[in-house]
C-alpha cells in the first residue's frame, strides 16, 4: 500500500491532519490500530486482508481527539460507522480526511462526505455473507433450542465489555450498563444478567449496527454476540427498508417513526 | 397443574388505557384478578427492560396497553413505542425468548369492556401456557451460579 503511505506522509507534511489512523504490524504479527502523528512514522502503515478492526471506534475517543484534526483509513463498514457518527453528531465529517479503502484493497480517493455517500449507496449493505449461514440456522431453530443456544453461549460471558468497547456506535460516556440508581444490569456475570445485558446492547443497537462483527471478533471468550445486532440489522431492513450508515442526515430507525408503520401483533 | 393462577402484569398508559381499566371498573366488569397494573405517563416511557424485569421477578405473562394510534397525549410515544415493540418481538423471537406470553395492545378511556376483554384473553391463554418454567429457571440457576462464586 504504497500510495497509502505516501498520502498520509502528504496529509501528516502539509499539517491538513495532525493524526492518520490506520493499521500496523504488531509484534505479533497481527494487524493494530496505529496512531501516526509523524510522516517519518507513516512507513508502518500497513493494508492487507489482516485489517479487519473497525477503526471509527477511536473517532470518538478524547485521547484520539485531542491530537488534532484525523485522517483514517476507511473501509466499507468504517465508511459506514462514520456516517452513522455523523448523522448523530457525535463527530464533524468537514474535520476529518476519509482514506477509503475499496473492497479489492485499493485506496480510493474520499474528496467528501458526498464521494463517500456515493461509494457506501453503490456497495451490498446487508449482512455480510459470511455471518448469513449462522444467522438462517439459529432462525431455523425452535424456541427451546434458541433460548438453550444463547442461554449456552451468554453464559460464558464474563462482563468484560469489549464487545462495547469495541463498537463505534457505543460511545455513550455512561453506559447503562453502569447506572446504578436503578441497576438494570446486575454487575456479577451470571447467565441471566448476562442475557440481560446482550438484549440490552443489541436494542440499543437496533438501526444503527453497520455489520462489522467487531463486536463478536472482540469478545474474549467467542461469544457471537454480532449475530444479535445483525439479526436486527436484517429485521430493520425488512421492516423499513434502510440499512445504517447510509446518510449522514438520516436519523437512526428508533429515533423515528411513521405513522403506518407495519405491525401484526398488536390487537 | 390445575390450580395453577398465572402472574400477569400489565404496563399500561396513564391516558387511555389506565382510565379505560378505571371504566372496566367503575362499570362493573368483572375480570380476572391475576392481572398487577402499572400505570406510566406514556407508553413511549415503558422501557424493554421492565418486560425482562417482570419476567425476572416472576410474572409469567405481560400486557403492554396505550393509546390507540394518533391518540397519544404526547402525540407520537405510541408510535415510538410501536416500533421499539416491532424489534423487540424480533429480538426476543430470535433468542427463543416466549413472545405467546406478551400481549401488546390499544386500549382507550372509553374502552372498559375490551379491557376486560384483552385481561381475560391473555389471562386465559397464559394459563395454557403454564408458568414460564424456562426463564424462571435460568434466573434460578443465576442465582445459584452467584452464590458458587461467592
Ligand atoms: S450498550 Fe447502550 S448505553 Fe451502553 S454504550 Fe452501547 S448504546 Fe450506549
Ligand atoms: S457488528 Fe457489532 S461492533 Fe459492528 S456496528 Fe454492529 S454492534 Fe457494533
Ligand atoms: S466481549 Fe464477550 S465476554 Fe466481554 S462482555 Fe462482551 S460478550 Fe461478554
Ligand atoms: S399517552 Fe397513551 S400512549 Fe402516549
Amino acid at each position: 500500500m504504497n500510495n497509502l503511505v505516501a498520502r498520509a506522509k502528504e496529509l501528516l507534511n502539509s499539517n491538513s491532519v495532525q493524526v492518520v489512523i490506520g493499521y500496523e504490524t504488531g509484534p505479533t504479527g497481527v494487524a493494530r490500530p496505529a496512531f501516526i502523528t509523524n510522516s517519518e512514522k507513516a512507513d508502518r502503515l500497513i493494508y492487507d486482508e489482516r485489517c479487519v478492526q473497525n477503526l471509527a471506534v477511536y473517532l470518538t475517543k478524547h485521547e484520539v481527539r485531542k491530537l488534532g484534526k484525523a485522517a483514517i483509513v476507511a473501509t466499507l463498514p468504517v465508511m459506514r460507522s462514520i456516517m452513522m457518527l455523523i448523522s448523530e453528531q457525535q463527530i464533524i465529517g468537514e474535520n476529518l480526511v476519509v482514506l477509503g479503502i475499496s473492497s479489492e484493497g485499493n485506496l480510493l480517493d474520499i474528496a467528501d462526505i458526498r464521494v463517500m455517500q456515493g461509494i457506501i449507496e453503490k456497495s451490498d449493505l446487508s449482512n455480510p455473507p459470511e455471518y448469513r449461514e449462522l444467522l438462517a440456522a439459529l432462525n431455523k431453530m425452535s424456541p427451546e433450542e434458541k433460548f438453550a443456544y444463547w442461554q449456552k453461549e451468554l453464559s460464558k460471558c464474563i462482563k468484560c465489555y469489549a464487545c462495547r468497547q469495541a463498537c463505534p456506535m457505543c460511545y455513550c460516556t455512561r453506559c447503562t450498563v453502569e447506572v446504578n440508581q436503578p441497576q438494570w444490569i446486575p454487575v456479577q456475570a451470571n447467565t441471566h444478567g448476562n442475557m440481560e445485558w446482550h438484549i440490552l446492547r443489541a436494542m440499543h443497537l437496533a438501526g444503527r449496527c453497520i455489520s462489522c462483527g467487531e463486536c463478536g471478533r472482540s469478545c474474549p471468550v467467542g461469544i457471537p454476540c454480532h449475530l444479535l445486532t445483525m439479526h436486527l440489522t436484517d429485521k430493520v431492513f425488512n421492516y423499513f427498508k434502510v440499512y445504517a450508515g447510509t446518510s449522514d442526515k438520516m436519523s437512526s430507525v428508533m429515533s423515528t417513526y411513521e405513522p403506518n408503520d407495519k405491525e401484526s401483533f398488536i390487537i | 397443574m390445575s390450580d395453577f393462577e398465572p402472574k400477569v402484569v400489565a404496563f399500561v398508559c396513564n391516558w387511555c388505557t389506565y382510565a379505560g381499566a378505571d371504566l372496566t371498573g367503575t362499570s362493573r366488569i368483572k375480570y380476572a384478578t391475576n392481572v398487577k397494573i402499572i400505570r406510566f405517563p406514556c407508553t413511549g416511557r415503558i422501557d424493554f427492560m421492565l418486560l425482562l424485569k417482570a419476567f425476572a421477578n416472576g410474572a409469567d405473562g405481560i400486557i403492554v396497553s396505550g393509546c390507540h394510534p394518533n391518540d397519544c397525549h404526547y402525540t407520537s410515544g405510541n408510535f415510538h413505542a410501536k416500533r421499539r415493540w416491532i424489534m423487540f418481538k424480533e429480538l426476543m423471537d430470535f433468542m427463543g425468548i416466549d413472545m405467546n406470553r406478551v400481549t401488546f395492545s390499544w386500549v382507550s378511556a372509553a374502552e372498559g369492556a375490551r379491557w376486560a376483554e384483552v385481561v381475560n384473553t391473555t389471562v386465559a391463554r397464559v394459563r395454557e401456557l403454564g408458568p414460564y418454567v424456562s426463564y424462571k429457571e435460568m434466573v434460578n440457576k443465576s442465582v445459584e451460579e452467584e452464590v458458587k462464586n461467592e
